[in-house]
This record gives structure tokens, C-alpha cells and sequence, in this order.
């Protein structure tokens, strides 16, 4: 058995350890806000945090995070989620929406470690995370408005 | 008063407000069943006044949405558009997708699909009556209630308040009385100056499931007792299974089956790991002819080289060409590659299905509701009214999720494994089995006259057309579900090979020999080779190949001429104003013919989207290296009334990044029989930092609305090319550009 927590609450799992961390979420927990999208790390759209560090799901074994707290989209909360998701809605960022979570997740631990990022900065954290759609403007001002610029 | 107008008693209201001439009135004529009261899934009572509105006790208003919302924000227009008929707190509205049946059927379409840029379109009469009936429903059954006149009595914000008295009754408090009522055979629908909601920037109804992560997409479905699997598809398009070795991956923990389908093997397990980790330890041997074993965009593009050198089917002769040509004084001529294109959604392509008692129920993330329950009929062998469709939310569409492999694969499987299944693919099925955006090799010739002025414009297209993937899927479903099968089968072997022949040289040719320029002599001929590549519906559709041929080859002419790209191209929209307006609005506000910092260059590129009209200005600059930086684009749009502009701006900015993603990043090429890309590694996406700045210009309209999806796309490639032009004297006649070529 191993154990795992998620968004505060600790699960015993019985599954193979080798597992990405990705769908032991989405699987076994029924946490499926986090999405499956190249499942070789390319497009952080499976972005969670770690310890409060972003990880991507999908290149992470369930038993190299047993020990550290895991939150998802379901779980984000705090003043920067709050900001965030104010400042998401006022943009109306999402398009098709399945890379938000994702883009949310890496803004949030993006925020947390550089809370007054400049307009390169938050480029450059969040060129890390595809979206299809082309939201990029509108998640760039969003994230900007969050910061309090 | 208009004629039409019925003249019945308790219709007073109607009258007199029509005379009074504060809007247009307008037989009903959506709503041949009375209203009826029904209870919703959450037990509270709702009544259904129609095929489009629900009302619960407790106000909420429902809108029934007969397209997918794959991020175009059409929940949230086709609700806008009933909120203000039906004078409803925007606080109370949500959106639903609708289930397949005939009455969500797309007029445009001829089938229930999200295609073609069409919802709001073939939407805005039929909502704004069935907004506006409702909501005269509501005030009559208040009325009747209070026992007085209807003239006497107002809808206002989701309430009926009688005006002498002041008294309110909630619409929640009315349904039952409505639910006795027929609903009104006339309307009177508000004018323009009017409108409370629609032109508003309102926020989307999706947004707030978006961000905390309940929006269910299709590879969130959860069944009890459902079983998930993968496929693995052949490594050469078209092949077929030979033989599979599983013993081994059968042994491995959670897997329940391994199974040969039409399209491949399917691995079927507890959950979505253990079948892809079982997949891989699968060993098929496959079989395939020679002919599908050495396809190659190389051969593909000897072949219709070849072609290219052949008479094609006359799709356009306007003047006398051949006249033209031997009079000039100087001819171009150029050749245009498109290579093909993958969609790449977001989400992969997946499926849910789950066969039982008589019925199939189909959870898929699908633009092709009218298609997805045809299938699931034809491969049950259920009536097509025993296969339910329940639409999720889509992970990107693009046109991909208007095809349906991925649903008959679901439905296949299911049936074999009789256990509710989830199909799920990985990213790298995903990729190479796309139905891609097809791709085409064109010609294009120019006859000047000694002062330069555009004497004809010849064109000639070579490739195919998503017909050739989607008719022989579909076309069953274009028939009434109650044609028995037989005949239906018998239609599609006759019809299906005219359908491809008349259906591909329309939709291939679009806006080919230029859109809307005053040309006398223009020509176009169309070739139809199907390389045997699946292709599909891609954003933009052919537009995105045709405008970067005709707006990049139109640029080389105004070259050739001595003439300013823009100028030459408001001159010669002279019978097409509302071409020239876009086109004017956006050089004036990117400021055409002012200096850029250094380094820096325009291009400006037109396209016309099924009488959406979009004009773009890039500016772009070039490395030493060739690497191409395009710093902004500037987009002006006619798309008549713009329900929310706040939608259709970010529509064309999404469509600027789905464009320069095929302008400037990927491609797929064909190799040994299969496509050589297979995830973001080797199919790259435009990425936050090659993102522009984006401008979006909206020309003020009443006119009916048009659409906007797809609309964004074609003119970036032109554009950005146009613009590398000016910066580097190089033509760019391929996609993507490469920057070998600039250098």
C-alpha cells in the first residue's frame, strides 16, 4: 500500500508505484480536473504542485511524491488561487479550457515564487504550458492582473 | 400591420405593438407543440416551452444548444441571444448541449454538427423567436393569473410586473399557468437599438467549470463498471491486423481484453495505464499493400507535379483567358505547396459507450452528433433512435471531432466486450492518425498589361478534399432515421462517388482565382487526386490554403506591377465594399505606410469566410539565422451583428495562433506509408512567447450575424508571408517556412 496526499486529505492506494502520478488522479482518485494531454512532458497541461512545486504529472511516479503534498485544481486555494481564478474570470481566458488547469496550476506556483513578475517573466513561465486555442493574451494580461499589475 | 400577423383575440398585445412599430413582428413558427411541464433531473419542475428553453420553479432558465462547445463560446452566444428576447437575469442562464434528435439538426449542415462556422448563424432567428415567445407566454399566463390585461403587463428581468398596479410575479411562479397556455403565432422581436445583451461584453457560461477543474471532457467520463482501453493502429495508413501475440500482455495486471477491431487492436483494461502499458507489449503483424508500405509526401508531390502539367475540370471561366494571356505584356507564373496538417486538439481522441437494454448511449467530445448516432446505429445495429449521443465538453475541435473513427472504434469495441468502455488514444495515435487538413499543389499564373494593370488570373488546384474521408462515414446520416437500413445503403453507393466528384471541386476551390478583385478574365481548374491520406474539416477549412496562395501570389503581382500591395488590392475590391472596408480598416489602424522600427515589416493578407470578410496587417522581421518573429498582427472582421465582441475578438486571436502555428511551426509529412510526426516534440504549437500582439477590429453592423470560428486563420499565413517578404526580398511558396529558405 502506498500512501498519498492529495488536496489535504491522505489516500492508502493500492497500485503499482511505478504509476505516473497523473493517472493515479485521474483513475484512482476520480480527480480528472488534471488532464492527459502528450504524456511526454511537452505541453503542461498535466501540471500539479508538489510541495507547492510545479511537477508534470504525467513524467512522475506516484512513488517519488508518497511523501509531499499534492494539489491539484480541485484543491487550489489561497490568496494567489483566489487572484488567479478573479483574474481568469475577468479575462474570460478559457477557450475549449482543457489546458487551463494546467495553466493555472504552473501560474499559481509561477506567482507564489516571483509574486511581482515582469512581462518577460511571466512569459517565460508560462511558454512552458500549450494551449491550441491560442489563449496566450488573454492568460498573459490575466496573470498580470493577478500579480496586481 | 403586416399580413402576417395573427389576428387572434388574446394576441391584443401583439397589435398594438406592432403598430406602434417598436420591432418586427414575425410569424412564430418554431413551436408547433404546446407548452409542456415536465420534472428535471434534480426533481424540481421545469417547464418546456419549447425545443430550445427550459424554466425550473426556481427561475433557472436552460438553454438548449444544438452545436459542441469546443471553446468557441457558442453556449454562451446561443444564451445571449434568448436572454434578450425573454428579459432573464443573466445570473439565472446556463447552457446545455443538446442530445441528437431532428429538431437540433443544422439546417447548413444538413446534419446536427458544429461545422462550417454555422452555430450562431442558424441560430439567431430561431432563438431570438423562441426567446421572444416564451417570454409572451409568461406575461399571458401572469395575465391570467392576476385577471388582466395583457397590454397592461411587462417582462422585466426574469419577472412579469403589472404595470398599473405594480404587482411582480417571478417566472419560476408562472410556469404552471404557462404550461396551460399555447405559446403566441406571432412575435414581436426587438430592433437593434434595443438590445440590452446582445453587442455586450458578457462573461462566458463556461469559464467558472474551467477553472477549478469540473468541466467534464470526454476523457472524464466515468461509468460504474467501466472498463478503459487504447488502440493501437496499424504503422502504415490503411493496414489491416495479421496476427497478434499477446501472451504476454495479457498477463499484466488489470488487463481484461485484447481484442482485433476494423481499425486496429484494441487493449482493454481497468484503467487507462495498464492499457497503454499493455498496448506496448502487444506484438501485431500487419498487412499492407505496396502501394500504402511506400507512400511519401515525396510521391505525393511527383504525382500531382505531374497532374499539375494536365487540363483540370474547368471550376470557374469568367472572360477569355487565353486571349488575355497571349495580349500581355508580362505573365507570371508560380507554384504553391500546402502540406498536410494535423489538428492536434488538446485532448485526444476518445469515447465512451455503453450498450444495454435495447440502447446505446455515446459520451463523446464530437462536433457530429447527427453522424456519432448514425454510426453507433449502423455498427449496433440498433434503430438510429435507440443511440443516444451525450455531448461533453470538447478539448479542442478544429474540425478533427467532425469525424467520427474514433466513435465507431468505441462502439465496436463495446459491443465486443459488452461492458461500459472508454476509449482513450494516446497523443501519438492522436497525431498520426488524424484525419488531416489536406494538402494541395497549386499553379497560378498572372497576365499584366504594360502598365501593370491585372489583366487575368489563371489557377489551377491539385489534391482532395475532406469528402473523401467524410462522405463515405456520413452520408446515411443525411437521410431520415426512419429509412431502413437497406435503402440507405443503396442511396449511399449511388450517390456517394457524384457526391465526391461534385462536392470536392466546390469546397476545394473556395475563394480560388483571388476573393472579391475586379479581374475580367479568371480561371480555375481543379484536379482530384486522393493520395489515399485521411483528411478532414481543419479551422479555416480551404480557405487556408487558397488564401495563402491567392493573397501571397496577388502580393508577387503588385511586385511585378511597381504597386503598393494595399493599394492594389483597394482598387481592385471596387464592386466589393464590404472586402474594402476590412481591408481599409485594418491598414488604417495598423497604420500602413508609416515606418516600423527597424528591422520590421508588413504584409497584409484578405480572406472572405462564407461572407465573414477578414483583413490582416503582420509585421514580422528575419534573423541573420532565417528565424521568423512576428511582433503583431492587426485583424479587422465583418461578421454582421457580434453577439459578444469579447468572444469574437478572442476567436481571431486563437485563430492568429492556429494560423501561425501551420505558418511558422508545423507540419506532417507522409514516410513509409505514415505520418513522421506523432507528438509535440516533432509537431511543435506556437508557444507564449511567439504569440504576437493582437489587435481586433469589429466593423459596426446590424446585420444578421455570420460566423466567426474559423474565420481568424486563413489570412495569417499570407500575411506573415507577405510580410517576410518585404523584410527579406524571399517569396515563401511552402508552409511552413523554413528558415533555410531566408537565409
Amino acid at each position: 500500500m502506498l500512501s498519498l496526499s492529495v488536496n489535504g486529505k491522505t489516500h492508502s492506494l493500492d497500485v503499482d508505484p511505478a504509476t505516473p502520478l497523473l493517472w493515479v488522479l485521474r483513475d484512482t482518485l476520480g480527480l480528472t480536473g488534471t488532464k492527459f494531454c502528450c504524456g511526454i512532458g511537452e505541453c503542461g497541461a498535466c501540471t500539479v504542485h508538489a510541495d507547492g512545486k510545479p511537477v508534470l504529472s504525467c513524467q512522475v511516479e506516484v512513488q517519488e511524491v508518497a511523501g509531499q503534498e499534492i494539489t491539484t485544481i480541485e484543491g487550489l486555494r489561497g490568496p494567489v488561487a483566489d487572484a488567479l481564478r478573479r483574474a481568469w474570470v475577468e479575462e474570460d481566458a478559457p477557450q475549449c479550457g482543457y489546458c487551463q488547469p494546467g495553466q493555472i496550476m504552473t501560474a499559481a506556483a509561477f506567482l507564489a515564487s516571483n509574486p511581482h513578475p515582469t512581462d518577460e517573466e511571466i512569459i517565460a513561465a508560462m511558454s512552458a504550458v500549450l494551449c491550441r486555442c491560442g489563449t496566450y493574451p488573454q492568460i498573459r494580461r490575466a496573470v498580470r492582473r493577478a500579480a496586481g499589475r | 400591420m403586416p399580413e402576417h400577423v395573427v389576428d387572434l383575440d388574446r394576441r391584443t398585445f401583439l397589435k398594438v405593438s406592432a403598430v406602434a412599430g417598436a420591432g418586427l413582428v414575425v410569424g412564430c413558427g418554431i413551436c408547433p407543440d404546446l407548452p409542456t411541464l415536465t420534472a428535471s433531473e434534480d426533481g424540481k419542475q421545469e417547464l418546456i416551452p419549447n425545443a430550445w428553453i427550459r424554466i425550473s420553479a426556481d427561475d433557472r432558465v436552460t438553454v438548449m444548444v444544438k452545436h459542441s462547445e469546443m471553446g468557441q463560446g457558442i453556449t454562451t452566444a446561443l444564451a445571449m441571444i434568448v436572454a434578450e428576447e425573454l428579459e432573464v437575469d443573466w445570473q439565472k442562464v446556463r447552457a446545455e448541449i443538446a442530445p441528437a434528435k431532428p429538431v437540433y439538426k443544422n439546417p447548413l449542415a444538413g446534419i446536427q454538427a458544429t461545422t462550417g462556422s454555422t452555430g450562431v448563424r442558424t441560430s439567431w432567428d430561431v432563438l431570438r423567436k423562441a426567446g421572444a415567445a416564451t417570454r409572451e407566454l409568461l406575461i399571458e399566463a401572469a395575465a391570467y393569473t392576476w385577471g388582466v390585461p395583457v397590454k397592461e403587463c411587462r417582462a422585466v428581468n426574469g419577472t412579469v410586473v403589472h404595470q398599473p398596479t405594480g404587482r411582480v410575479l417571478r417566472y419560476g411562479q408562472l410556469i404552471e399557468k404557462a404550461a396551460s397556455l399555447p405559446l403566441p403565432q406571432s412575435l414581436v422581436l426587438k430592433s437593434h437599438q434595443q438590445f440590452e445583451v446582445i453587442g455586450k461584453r458578457f462573461p462566458r457560461l463556461d469559464t467558472a467549470a474551467k477553472i477549478d477543474g469540473s468541466a467534464v471532457y470526454g476523457t472524464d467520463v466515468r461509468l460504474p463498471g467501466m472498463l478503459t482501453a487504447t488502440v493501437i493502429h496499424p504503422p502504415v495508413i490503411g493496414g489491416r491486423v495479421k496476427s497478434i501475440n499477446a501472451t504476454n500482455a495479457q498477463q499484466m495486471p488489470g488487463v481484461r481484453h485484447i481484442v482485433p477491431i476494423t481499425t486496429g487492436v484494441a487493449v482493454v483494461a481497468d484503467d487507462y495505464w495498464r492499457a497503454s502499458q499493455a498496448a506496448e507489449a502487444v506484438e501485431v503483424q500487419w498487412e499492407a499493400s505496396e502501394g500504402q508500405r511506400l507512400l511519401s509526401t515525396d510521391r505525393i508531390r511527383a504525382r500531382w507535379a505531374e497532374l499539375a502539367k494536365t487540363n483540370g475540370r474547368k471550376v470557374k471561366d469568367h472572360g477569355n483567358v487565353g486571349h488575355a494571356f497571349a495580349a500581355a505584356a508580362k505573365v507570371l507564373e508560380a507554384v504553391y505547396e500546402l502540406p498536410f496538417q494535423a489538428h492536434a486538439c488538446p485532448e485526444p481522441m476518445n469515447c465512451t459507450v455503453h450498450i444495454h437494454d435495447g440502447v446505446c448511449d455515446i459520451w463523446a467530445p464530437t462536433q457530429i452528433q447527427g453522424g456519432t448516432q448514425e454510426i453507433g446505429a449502423i455498427v449496433t445495429g440498433l434503430d438510429v433512435d435507440a443511440v443516444q449521443v451525450h455531448t461533453t465538453f470538447l478539448g479542442g475541435g478544429f474540425g478533427r471531432r467532425a469525424s467520427a473513427d474514433f466513435v465507431a472504434e468505441a462502439v465496436e469495441l463495446a459491443k465486443q466486450v459488452k461492458a461500459p468502455v472508454k476509449v482513450i488514444w494516446s497523443r501519438e495515435e492522436d497525431i498520426r492518425n488524424d484525419h488531416f487538413r489536406p494538402a494541395s499543389y497549386q499553379v497560378v499564373r498572372a497576365a499584366l498589361a504594360a502598365d501593370g494593370t491585372l489583366l487575368a488570373f489563371w489557377h489551377r488546384l491539385v489534391g482532395n478534399e475532406w469528402l473523401d474521408s467524410f462522405a463515405e462515414a456520413f452520408m446515411p446520416a443525411y437521410m431520415p432515421g426512419w429509412v431502413p437500413r437497406p435503402v440507405k445503403n443503396a442511396v449511399t453507393t449511388v450517390a456517394l462517388p457524384i457526391t465526391k466528384y461534385l462536392m470536392s471541386a466546390k469546397y476545394a476551390t473556395i475563394n480560388a482565382g483571388t476573393v472579391g478583385y475586379a479581374i475580367d478574365n479568371v480561371r480555375v481548374e481543379y484536379i482530384h487526386d486522393n493520395p489515399g491520406v485521411p483528411v478532414g474539416l481543419w479551422r479555416g477549412v480551404a480557405n487556408t490554403r487558397n488564401a495563402f496562395v491567392v493573397e501571397s501570389f496577388v502580393d508577387e503581382i503588385a511586385a511585378a506591377a511597381g504597386k503598393d500591395p494595399y493599394r492594389m488590392r483597394y482598387d481592385l475590391l471596387k464592386n466589393e465594399p464590404k472586402l474594402r472596408a476590412v481591408l481599409e480598416l485594418a491598414a488604417t489602424k495598423a497604420g500602413w505606410g508609416k515606418p516600423l522600427p527597424s528591422g520590421a515589416h508588413r504584409g497584409i493578407a484578405l480572406d472572405d469566410f462564407d461572407g465573414t470578410p477578414v483583413a490582416m496587417v503582420a509585421e514580422a522581421s528575419v534573423n541573420a539565422k532565417g528565424k521568423v518573429k512576428v511582433h503583431r498582427i492587426v485583424a479587422a472582421v465583418d461578421c454582421g451583428t457580434a453577439i459578444n465582441p469579447k468572444i469574437v475578438e478572442a476567436q481571431i486571436s486563437g485563430g492568429i495562433a492556429f494560423g501561425l502555428t501551420g505558418t511558422i511551426k508545423g507540419a506532417i509529412t507522409i514516410k513509409d506509408g505514415q505520418a513522421e510526426q506523432s507528438n509535440f516534440h516533432d509537431f511543435p504549437v506556437l508557444r507564449m512567447d511567439e504569440m504576437p500582439e493582437v489587435e481586433v477590429y469589429i466593423v459596426p453592423s446590424t446585420a444578421a450575424p455570420t460566423g466567426i470560428g474559423e474565420v481568424g486563420v486563413p489570412p495569417v499565413a499570407p500575411a506573415v508571408a507577405n510580410a517576410v517578404a518585404a523584410a527579406t526580398g524571399k517569396r515563401v511558396r511552402t508552409l511552413p517556412i523554413r528558415p533555410e529558405d531566408l537565409v
